[in-house]
């Protein structure tokens, strides 16, 4: 057992989803070819002034009631000064003594929970590429809105902070807040770690990484740091105050920076920017607006439905899954089968087909009266797979699609007929198996009646039929 | 010379709209007074000849075909060097943005262009507005129309010199710290500088901008109030500015005398350290106020004593942060770094901004870095705070403040240079108003017994404006002081 505690607290940037920039007209998609998303502000041109968009105030009110932080009545933009080509203006719009929300926090799956220290509003900076011919510029993700998720230092472990991670990016995708892509940067985390003898109450010193660009680097930065400092501590040395660069392609972090070389950022008050004033009614709207968490959907579906954990986690996964979900059972789908539907048919083929569940060509309504048509016994499953693959093409309701892939059952013996004579001559021994009372190699014989009649057979006609032929009565 | 043309912006907008002149004729009588004394004075960077007079022709041939004409229809207008304008250059007089031409116009030009303004060039300034003389300016130095070896005060000294000098019945600047309404003083014309946030400074080169004001320029309070009302009011490019307000002009009139106001007078700007000449003009201004039926009372604004250090700190922490957009990268002047950013940028910034910006930049550098800032900057704002409640006292007990807009008329080229601590003391009747973001309206009121003009300043309470230029229309039409030029 380590004789010391690990301390870690995460800072987390998360890109808002809004059509514009945080203070311009410009598209917030850091996507396209350089520098064609910029506007005149985005630049800092001589003479522009920022331009608040309320859309990203309101998606960080979001976040922060998502996460049970409290808004602030007044908060205040501060520049942080910089210079770098990725940032124009030599500033960056941030927050900083009156952050938008403060308090709140995440609980983990282990019951753990890490409290929230704040969360503020700023913009990002542009992106640099080096190259041989030079340092390329693109100013496409300059501005565009962030917010900044700063947890207390109540992580213990490295697999904790993996944890923390992914509740937030659930709660914060979930509630539309962002789609906290870590490999696009639309989510991107800090690290601080100390370690403290075991039974201390006064933090070590800690060290800042950087660079970690997936939850899985997070974790494994982490690990590392934790078994450096260990080292460094066993060995009984001291633990230098600075920001680490994670390799992970080395699997290592490095030096980058001591903190005496810690920039000063000059805040100040954004004389451009009225106060952030946000009144009574505007959080209640949002609190409105932020609908169920994923935590109490959950549990009502696990009360409800009488679902599976592994059920209950998929469906509350996205808001749009848990909706459709609901929608299915509200107009008489059965919740377990409507389930299995969306496991195994549903998502795979929005995926396969690169769509959203509000573009899926399969409605909610269309699903159910599949499953009622199973459940009547007018399509056995294997027809249901067929017609839901035929529906995803063609604009039918399921009854009229199983007609058109002459998929509706049959129960006409002089149709089945055929099939139960050819069955018994394929498999002689089979039903000699029968005759002789093993029941069980009738399914034998039901699964070729089926086939041969591509799953239109009705599996009870079938059974009589097959009886009836191989035991004539005496 | 033009002697029998209309000289006020009212005036010649009126007799474009009746046909007695055209915007043609008014432009050419401007540009042609331009050209014969410009080589002397050196109000302008840059003529927009061929600009002004393609909008002058379409508003003489709008007036043709019956389109109605706005208020400022056929007005020549001066513009100063930091305001920007769609395919135009904006200087701020600097080397740092020579040659750099915007995209996009300022608000006001835009509100000004609409109401049928003719924009005839850009006027020299002290560079990024730091400084009382225009001497700061990269493109040399403007003189004053009331001796060619004197300074016309700054920053915006161009555009007071283009008003002086008639070239132009109204000119555009800008007032951080008193830039608007010193000029105005010295140069003989009225100036206004608006409350904070009541004309947009979308367009406005930045130089501090929680004291950045547009300001107007102009013979004649009545054009004052003219342009304001065309140029104020809310607008989404700048969040900071608004509200609306009723408009000035119809309310210009309202008082025939000064009957039932109390103007206040601050002994803190009203005391020693006075020119004598400008001393005795206050008092003569002062009684003509009363003798129009104003009451005169004593009232004291004590944070004025540290108000030209509050001043200096607020003004150049911003500056710095403001100016830190000019590194090389994306625009403007720019020095090879021999392979090194920081050397590019470095470079760049000294060869690109004169001295006294990067005297400016680096204390506002040093106040504001770690350590010093909550020395500094907690305390500039606590005084700033403390002015405003000071002016918010004196208000609750008259109606306008009076002072004399410099503590001393223009003074020779080149006599500032070697004290910035003396030029930074020029601007202690102006910054007060600035800090707590109030309009004030200088007036010309009398001259040196050797003929330098000498301004008076009145201060209204915030969105006062209104009664600000009531005061100031009463005060032209029972005095000649406005009327008196330096130029034949």
């Amino acid at each position: 057992m380590s004789r010391f505690v690990t301390v870690i607290g995460l800072e987390v940037h998360v890109q808002l989803a809004t059509a514009s920039k945080l203070f311009s007209p410009a598209p917030a998609a850091a996507l396209g070819d350089p520098n064609t998303r910029v506007h005149a502000i985005d630049l800092g041109l001589p003479g522009v002034l920022p331009r608040p968009n309320q859309k990203a105030i309101e998606l960080a009110m979001r976040a922060s009631l998502a996460l049970g932080a409290v808004v602030q009545p007044l908060s205040r933009f501060a520049r942080e000064h910089y210079f770098y080509p990725d940032l124009p203006k030599g500033y960056q719009i941030s927050q900083f003594d009156q952050p938008l929300a403060l308090g709140g926090s995440i609980t983990l799956p282990d019951g753990h929970r890490c409290r929230l220290h704040r969360l503020h509003v700023e913009e990002d900076a542009g992106k640099l590429t080096h190259t041989d011919i030079g340092t390329l510029v693109d100013l496409n993700r300059a501005g565009v809105p962030l917010v900044e998720i700063v947890s207390e230092p109540d992580l213990r472990s490295p697999a904790q902070a993996h944890a923390f991670l992914s509740e937030l990016r659930h709660v914060l995708r979930f509630t539309g807040v962002s789609d906290c892509d870590m490999e696009l940067g639309s989510l991107r985390c800090d690290a601080n770690i100390s370690l403290m003898p075991v039974g201390s109450e006064t933090f070590g010193t800690k060290v800042e990484l950087k660079n970690l660009n997936s939850l899985k680097m997070v974790q494994r930065a982490l690990e590392y740091e934790e078994r450096r400092q260990t080292a460094v501590l066993a060995a009984g040395g001291r633990v230098a105050a600075e920001t680490r660069g994670w390799h992970d392609e080395l699997g290592e972090s490095r030096s980058q920076r001591s903190k005496e070389q810690a920039p000063d950022y000059r805040y100040l008050p954004d004389p451009d920017l009225p106060p952030l004033v946000i009144d009574e009614a505007s959080i209640a709207e949002a609190q409105a607006a932020l609908g169920e968490l994923p935590a109490a959907r959950s549990e009502r579906y696990r009360a409800a439905f009488g679902l599976s954990e592994v059920d209950v986690r998929v469906l509350c996964s996205e808001r749009a899954i848990g909706d459709w979900f609901e929608q299915a059972v509200a107009v008489g789908g059965e919740p377990k089968a409507v389930c299995n539907w969306i496991v195994a048919d549903v998502l795979p083929a929005m995926h396969e087909r690169n769509l959203d569940l509000a573009t899926f060509p399969i409605s909610p309504l269309r699903l159910a009266s599949l499953l009622r048509l199973c459940d009547a016994g007018a399509v056995t499953l294997v027809a249901a797979k067929k017609v839901f693959r035929h529906l995803l093409e063609h604009d039918l309701e399921p009854a009229g699609a199983l007609r058109a892939l002459g998929l509706d059952r049959t129960t006409d013996p002089a149709v089945l007929q055929p099939f139960v004579l050819a069955a018994i001559a394929a498999l002689p021994e089979a039903a000699a198996a029968v005759r002789a009372g093993k029941d069980k190699a009738l399914d034998a014989l039901k699964g070729h009646v089926m086939r041969a009649s591509t799953g239109r057979a009705d599996p009870a006609v079938v059974e009589t039929l097959l009886r009836a032929a191989i035991a004539p009565p005496s | 010379m033009t002697s029998a043309a209309p000289t006020t912006a009212a005036a010649i907008a009126r007799a474009v709209a009746a046909g007695t002149t055209s915007a043609a004729e008014v432009l050419a009588a401007s540009l042609h007074r331009i050209a014969a004394l410009e080589p002397t004075l050196h109000a302008f960077v840059e003529v927009w000849a061929d600009r002004a007079q393609a909008a002058a022709g379409r508003i003489d041939r709008d007036r043709a075909a019956g389109v109605p004409l706005g208020p400022l229809a056929g007005v020549p207008i001066a513009v100063k060097d930091n305001l920007v304008l769609a395919g135009e250059q904006a200087s701020a007089g600097s080397r740092m943005l020579a040659g750099y031409r915007s995209p996009f116009t300022a608000t006001v030009l835009e509100r000004l262009e609409a109401a049928g303004a003719v924009l005839v060039g850009r006027t020299n300034m002290d560079e990024f507005g730091m400084g009382s003389t225009t001497e700061t300016s990269a493109h040399g130095p403007t003189r004053n129309p009331f001796g060619n070896n004197l300074v016309p005060g700054g920053s915006s000294g161009g555009s007071a010199v283009a008003v002086a000098a008639d070239y132009c019945p109204l000119a555009i600047g800008s007032d951080t710290g008193g830039s608007v309404r010193q000029p105005a003083a010295l140069c003989g014309v009225s100036g206004l500088k608006p409350g904070w946030g009541r004309v947009s400074r979308s367009g406005l080169i930045a130089y501090a901008s929680s004291l950045d004001c547009i300001g107007a320029m102009a013979r004649s309070v009545e054009d004052l109030a003219l342009w304001l009302d065309l140029a104020a009011g809310p607008d989404a490019a700048d969040p900071t500015s608004g509200p609306a307000a009723p408009p000035v002009s119809a309310s210009l009139t309202t008082r025939g005398d000064l009957r039932g106001l109390r103007i206040g007078v601050p002994w803190e700007l009203n005391g020693p350290g006075l020119d004598d000449d400008v001393a005795r003009c206050k008092d003569e201004a002062l009684a003509t106020a009363a003798s129009l039926g104003a009451e005169i009372v004593d009232c004291s604004l004590p944070a004025v004593a540290h108000a030209v250090a509050t001043y200096y700190l607020i003004a150049t922490a911003e500056a710095a942060s403001n100016l830190a957009r000019y590194d090389g990268v994306r625009y403007g002047l720019r020095r090879d770094g021999l392979g090194r950013l920081d050397v590019m940028t470095t470079r760049s910034r000294s060869a690109g901004f004169g001295d006294e910006v990067q005297l400016r930049i680096l204390l506002g550098t040093f106040a504001s870095s770690h350590g010093w800032s909550e020395g500094f900057h907690d305390r500039a704002r606590a005084l700033r705070a403390q002015l405003r409640a000071d002016f918010a006292q004196a208000f609750a007990r008259c109606d306008l403040l009076l002072s004399p807009t410099s503590p001393v008329p223009a003074f020779p080229l080149g006599s500032s240079n070697d004290d910035p601590l003396t030029m930074y003391l020029c601007d202690a009747l102006t910054v007060p108003a600035s800090l707590a973001g109030l309009p004030a309206l200088s007036l010309p009121f009398g001259a040196t017994t050797d003929g330098r003009p000498v301004g008076m300043q009145f201060t209204a309470a915030a969105q006062r404006e209104d009664l600000l230029l009531q005061v100031g229309h009463v005060l032209q039409r029972h005095t000649d002081h406005h009327l008196r030029r330096a130029l034949p």
